[in-house]
């Protein structure tokens, strides 16, 4: 095992995967010689040059639709954007096109486009740099959504993301760029299924649902609980759409209590999402109501002491699974 | 270009009588460009169509059957029936599909471009549009693009003299939409895009330009579009005189007048050959109406790749 940050194991995954297939390209604004505002793309330029790793104007929906181009005709290209908050600048070539066009051809074409992001709040980046889209592209059949939480996961989602035939959209966290964890030692292979849920932590009292930086506060929630004789279960869907919706109802169906927490706005989320999907398949497993925990419906404010109380962390997670069990 | 025009006029009929569903939007007036832009293409260049797109289609060589399946929403059609006239694409013929969102065949031509580019392959890339969607934010990025990466690509405007409801007027500020290339440092000229030599010594001189590495031209071909926007539009924004007479310019009649004077072709010979395109329409529509529907299953078919 080696140890790595969560932003080098993407930029492993990208290395490895361009080596392995020379179809595999990447584009996007600052992905090149600068190596990526958050040193996420540093050293590919060199080592695959300036027609596989391709700087872009400022065109997001030109270049993913270039990108969508791309992806029918033989390339399998990665696309980075920048902050998650700018897909609504190519929502279009995601959501019409991408999409949408082996239905619309019959299957004819592949479309292998996937897309890297970084959104999330805990910076103080503000209502326009700090959001959380992943339920508006996993409303979209045709399309996959990934929001990894450790290096480990990022790696193995990304390789496999690259390597899917259909659009991928990994929607990273910024707050977690820096963090750390282990991985398979350079020169091993690491794929990770997409569509397959992982317990982050086992626990018989109630199962927390929580993705992308909420599985840190969770873990460091259920330790707090631990401490209060309260084992809670962290499951981390790791991808949005498809959704592990067996795990999910397994652990509930164990623990009969049921918390989701995650980051955006909680109307029409994540959250409403697992908990309809559970009162219609283990309603009878559950001891008390389903919970959710999620930002506020409100813009992301920039102001730091406002940004601490508008995304969940482990305090707050550990009130409301007290009350849970506690019911 | 015979077999468009039977196309379209057959699309016609059959939308009238309530055979096809949904919506359709015919190239009528508008064969010349189609015909001749991609008879100077190969079959491993691409073409990135748009909502009108049934000309580019054939003349690229997409099947009349199977894109006439696709109009009757048949399951044997090149959509499976679920795409419709404004999906209709041959991808092994090198056609990307037609496209129901506006400007998108720009982004997803320069795409195609820009796959030949890195996989060092020397065919080209035709991205059809109408100078409704020169307006788009799109056109721009794309075209930016193209001259930045010197993309085999070719842009080829339409300029049908409305977009969707309005006269070019409302869209364009100049009289021809050519000299935005100049911004983009690359070639951009103005043809009459009734006539089909001209339309296709345009893209081959484009095409020519792309396959060397030398990188976007944007064509403008002046035409005419006879229909409205979609089938059954009413069309109350053209003059009366203009709904009743919409053939005055016939690229088909003029291209059929240039053959004459060319190829010395006799009109018997010229008969011959619209008889034979009427023919193929006509059995093309026999088969698609005979076909079945897809079967409910199909509505989940195809959305992801296993």
């Amino acid at each position: 095992m080696a140890r790595t940050k969560y932003y080098q194991a993407l930029t492993r995954a990208m290395r490895e995967e361009m080596r392995r297939d020379e179809n595999v390209m990447l584009m996007g604004i600052d992905v090149g010689g600068s190596g990526g505002i958050f040193a996420q793309t540093r050293g590919l330029y060199k080592e695959f040059g300036p027609s596989r790793v391709r700087d872009t104007p400022i065109s997001e929906n030109g270049f993913v639709s270039a990108a969508v181009g791309a992806a029918m005709t033989g390339l399998r290209p990665i696309v980075e954007i920048g902050f998650e908050d700018f897909l609504t600048c190519c929502v279009e070539p995601l959501v019409n096109q991408a999409a949408k066009l082996r239905y619309m051809l019959g299957g004819q074409v592949s479309v292998p486009l996937f897309l890297y992001t970084f959104g999330g709040g805990g910076v103080n980046a503000g209502p326009q740099h700090s959001q959380n889209l992943a339920a508006w592209f996993a409303h979209i059949p045709g399309l996959k959504v990934v929001t990894p939480s450790t290096p480990a996961d990022v790696l193995g989602l990304v390789k496999s993301g690259i390597r899917d035939n259909n659009p991928v959209l990994c929607l990273l966290s910024k707050k977690l760029i820096g963090t750390s964890g282990d991985v398979v030692s350079e020169g091993e292979q690491f794929l990770l299924p997409i569509g397959t849920a992982e317990v982050k932590r086992v626990g018989r009292d109630v199962t927390i649902v929580a993705n992308g930086q909420m599985v840190l506060q969770a873990l460091e929630a259920a330790a707090i609980l631990a401490g209060e004789g309260i084992e809670a279960e962290i499951l981390d869907p790791r991808s949005i759409s498809p959704l592990d919706v067996d795990a999910i109802v397994n652990s509930v169906r164990r623990t009969g209590r049921l918390l989701v927490v995650h980051e955006g706005y909680g109307a029409f989320g994540i959250g409403a999402e697992i908990l309809a999907v559970v009162a219609e398949r283990a309603h009878s497993a559950l001891k008390v109501a389903p919970a959710r925990l999620t930002g506020p419906f409100a813009p992301s404010p920039f102001t730091p002491s406002l940004e601490k109380r508008y995304i969940p962390d482990a305090a707050a997670i550990v009130e409301v699974a007290s009350k849970l069990v506690a019911r | 270009m015979c077999e468009i025009r039977e196309f379209e006029l057959a699309a016609s009929h059959h939308y009238k009588e309530g055979d096809l569903p949904g919506f359709i939007h015919l190239s009528l007036g508008q064969e010349a460009c189609a015909a001749g832009a991609c008879a100077a293409l190969t079959d491993a260049d691409y073409v990135a169509s748009n909502h009108r797109g049934h000309g580019h289609c054939l003349a690229k060589g997409a099947s009349p059957r199977l894109m006439m399946a696709e109009l009757f929403a048949k399951k044997e059609g090149y959509g499976k029936g679920r795409g419709g006239s404004m999906h209709i694409a041959d991808v092994s013929k090198g056609v990307l599909g037609a496209n129901g969102i506006v400007g998108q065949s720009m982004g997803l031509g320069i795409g195609a471009a820009l796959s030949l580019q890195v996989r060092r392959k020397s065919d080209c890339v035709v991205a059809f549009f109408g100078e409704g969607a020169s307006s788009t934010g799109i056109a721009h990025e794309a075209m930016n693009m193209a001259a930045i990466w010197k993309l085999p690509v070719i842009f080829f405007c339409e300029s049908n003299r409305y977009a969707e409801l309005s006269p070019y007027s409302a869209h364009v500020s100049l009289e021809t939409i050519a000299p935005r290339a100049a911004s983009y440092g690359f070639p951009g000229v103005t043809i009459n895009g009734e006539d089909v030599f001209e339309v296709y010594e345009a893209v081959h001189r484009a095409a020519e330009r792309a396959r060397n590495g030398l990188g976007s031209t944007l064509i403008e071909a002046k035409a005419s579009r006879w229909h409205g926007h979609y089938e059954g539009d009413p069309q109350v924004y053209k003059t009366k005189e203009e709904r009743d007479n919409p053939s005055t310019f016939d690229p088909v009649a003029l291209f059929e007048n240039r053959l004459a004077e060319a190829v010395g072709l006799n009109a018997e010979e010229l008969k011959r050959i619209r008889d034979h395109a009427k023919a193929t329409i006509s059995e093309a529509v026999q088969w698609a109406s005979s076909l079945s529907e897809p079967s409910p299953e199909a509505i989940y078919e195809d959305v992801y790749e296993s």
